[in-house]
């Protein structure tokens, strides 16, 4: 690959980049306690909370980097930061 | 090369005289320069400004030091700056006054000549405006440039009535300073 | 190589230079046009603006913006999306353009500036030399220098066709002394539309922002790719080199009107002396050079046209037979003492078979005049530096003893 003038590139670079691999706690839904407030979502610094057909949310592992925003700030405790296992 | 300096006050026109003279000059085929001594002035403050004639076209871009013709749009001037300064001997002064040549000395054997234009620019322009009238004067009194080219020049700068009724005072001046080189 | 003008006076008409570059700028066709006014540049974009809203220039937009540092910012996002920019500056707005200048040349983006070349504060002056872009040598920016209001008019089509040449995309400034130039009236051709509608075709680049086709412009280079970003700049200058050339041939070609390449050269073939400068001064010296010559004197001169790319192979063969080489300077080097010109020229001919004396001379200061007797007394120094050697490398002129 040799650059571009400017080093102009296509957009998206990031997918590429799967910042899933930083992660050292990774953050579980209890959908016992969730109350599809949508929180968790527009928190995500990652846009690594998506959204189900049924309103409620799965995580999405590959780029999520457990940084704990989401369950710091869901307001039903309903995200629990487990360690990883490596 | 001919170089002439204009000395006047901030607001009188010695800028734009000096541009219309390279205006005019080019117009009669030949090769000219204007510029001024530029500065931070202020309306009333001493200003100066340069015009170069020549056959050939001008590199030179240095100030002028040793004038062929000086213009002094304002007598009360004479006091305040050394208006002759550097002229050649074979040079001209016009100084726009009332008062005779004989009035005026200087340290130099340049020619005096003198042309009321405050008066001249009254009596037509309606206004103490005097650059347009001085140039007239000074067609006359060096014949470098056609009268006609001077009002073209200045009738092209002020379209409409301002341009016609300088015009009209370029001549008035024109008739009178040759009247007086006789 | 001599300098080439059918004085075709029928075509001439007497303008200022600040209009004259002006119109130039609009028959190059721009589409955005952004400046912060600023003496003794302010005539060139109030006659821009003028013919703005008498819709002169079709297709363009002026931004309004409130400091130099915003219009260039402007230009960049303007320029990547393939639009043709203009803006003109001077000393002070140039200074705070400086850290957008190395973003303009690192996105490689073709743009004309307009340098009118003024002194640096403090203390504050407004008058001509050229500190302020020789101050912005290194952010990558091609540097022109123009000596007389045609020169710095037709130089605008010349730099647009340069700096958007796929194989050059960098921007480019022209460069024109303040005052002298900028507000001279002479006589000159007004840039012709029908022939610079055919010398310069639009900008057309691949790479632009455009919602349709999205990019990623001002990408990141960490330490594993900065170097091959400046490497390939440099490769971009060293083809400017030709393109300088080839710009000036072809504008020859169409428009019968030629300046020199990246340098041009006035009576130095058999030159034992070869006075070396940029700009307005240029005018001064050729003066200077016909009157020495006609006293018998062997001078020439040497105009150095393109400043960076820098033309060091055109200046060796130039210089290759002369005695000693004299730099005029209008601007410093506090705390080496020199020029940009002689410090350059120096450095050019170290590590060569060329070992003739290089001096150097800090000229025109803050607008400081210079007479043809001060060039004279340069030449009787350079004179001496044959006969005995070189007794100070670089000096300044016509200082004032009693101010010191």
């Amino acid at each position: 690959m040799s650059i571009t003038p400017g080093g102009i590139c296509k957009p998206g670079t990031t997918i590429s980049n799967k910042t899933g691999g930083w992660r050292n706690f990774r953050p579980i839904y209890d959908y016992d306690k969730c109350t599809k407030c949508k929180l968790c979502e527009l928190l995500c610094p990652d846009m690594s909370v998506l959204e189900r057909e049924d309103g409620y949310y799965d995580f999405d592992y590959d780029y999520c980097k457990g940084c704990g925003l989401c369950a710091n700030e869901c307001p039903v405790d309903a995200i629990e930061m487990i360690l990883e296992e490596k | 090369m001919k170089e002439i300096r204009i000395h006047g006050r901030g607001g009188q026109g010695s800028v734009t005289a000096a541009e219309l003279l390279a205006v005019a000059a080019f117009a009669d085929g030949k090769f000219s320069q204007a510029f001024p001594a530029f500065g931070v002035e202020r309306r009333g403050a001493p200003v100066q400004s340069f015009t170069r004639l020549n056959d050939k076209p001008i590199r030179l871009r240095s100030q002028v030091y040793q004038p062929d013709y000086v213009i002094v749009q304002d007598p009360t001037l004479i006091e305040v700056v050394d208006v002759a300064y550097g002229i050649k001997d074979t040079g001209t002064i016009i100084i726009n006054s009332e008062f005779n040549p004989e009035n005026f000395k200087f340290d130099s054997n340049a020619k005096v000549m003198t042309v009321d234009a405050t008066k001249i620019a009254l009596d037509i322009i309606g206004r103490p405006i005097v650059n347009t009238v001085l140039m007239g004067a000074f067609s006359a009194a060096t014949k470098q440039i056609k009268p006609e080219s001077i009002a073209n020049a200045v009738k092209n700068r002020f379209p409409g009535k301002i341009g016609e009724k300088n015009a009209e005072a370029i001549e008035k001046a024109y008739s009178i300073t040759m009247e007086a080189t006789v | 190589m001599a300098i080439l003008r059918e004085a075709d006076k029928d075509k001439m008409t007497v303008v200022e230079g600040s209009y004259a570059v002006a119109h130039a700028v609009k028959v190059c066709r721009p589409h955005v046009i952004s400046a912060y006014p600023i003496t003794p540049q302010t005539h060139i974009v109030e006659e821009l603006s003028q013919f703005i809203a008498d819709g002169e220039i079709p297709n363009c937009a002026y931004m309004n913006v409130e400091s130099e540092f915003s219009a260039l910012s402007a230009l960049v996002g303007s320029a990547a999306t393939g639009a043709r920019c203009y803006s003109a500056t001077t000393s002070q707005g140039l200074a705070l353009m400086h850290e957008v200048l190395f973003n303009f040349s690192g996105l490689r983006l073709p743009m004309v500036m307009t340098i009118v070349n003024r002194a640096l504060s403090a203390p504050i002056n407004i008058w001509n030399d050229q500190q302020d872009s020789i101050s912005q040598r290194d952010t990558g920016w091609i540097q022109l220098y123009a000596e007389d209001i045609q020169e710095a008019s037709d130089m605008i089509a010349q730099a647009y066709k340069i700096s958007e040449d796929k194989d050059v995309l960098l921007p480019a400034m022209v460069c024109m002394d303040g005052f002298i130039l900028s507000h001279v009236y002479e006589p000159l051709v007004l840039l012709e539309e029908d022939l610079t509608n055919e010398y310069l075709k639009p900008y057309e680049t691949n790479y632009k922002l455009d919602p349709k086709n999205p990019l990623s412009f001002g990408a990141f280079a960490d330490p594993s790719s900065y170097t091959e970003f400046r490497y390939l700049q440099q490769q971009a200058m060293d083809k400017a080199i030709n393109k300088v050339e080839e710009a000036a041939d072809e504008f020859k070609e169409l428009y019968g009107r030629y300046y020199g390449g990246v340098i041009d050269t006035y009576m130095t073939e058999d030159a034992d002396i070869i006075l070396c400068a940029m700009g307005s001064i240029i005018g001064t010296l050729r003066d200077v050079v016909d009157n020495l010559r006609s006293n018998g004197k062997k001078v020439g001169l040497l105009k150095v046209r393109a400043f960076r790319p820098f033309p060091a192979e055109a200046i060796k063969q130039a210089v290759s037979n002369t005695s000693v080489i004299v730099a005029l300077d209008k601007n410093i080097s506090i705390g080496l003492n020199e020029g940009a010109l002689l410090t350059e020229l120096k450095s050019i001919l170290y590590n060569t078979n060329l070992n003739m004396p290089v001096i150097g001379f800090s000229i025109g200061h803050g607008g400081r005049d210079i007479p043809e007797k001060t060039i004279e007394d340069i030449v009787q120094k350079a004179e001496n530096v044959i006969k005995s050697g070189i007794s100070h490398e670089s000096e300044f002129v016509d200082l004032r003893e009693d101010l010191i």
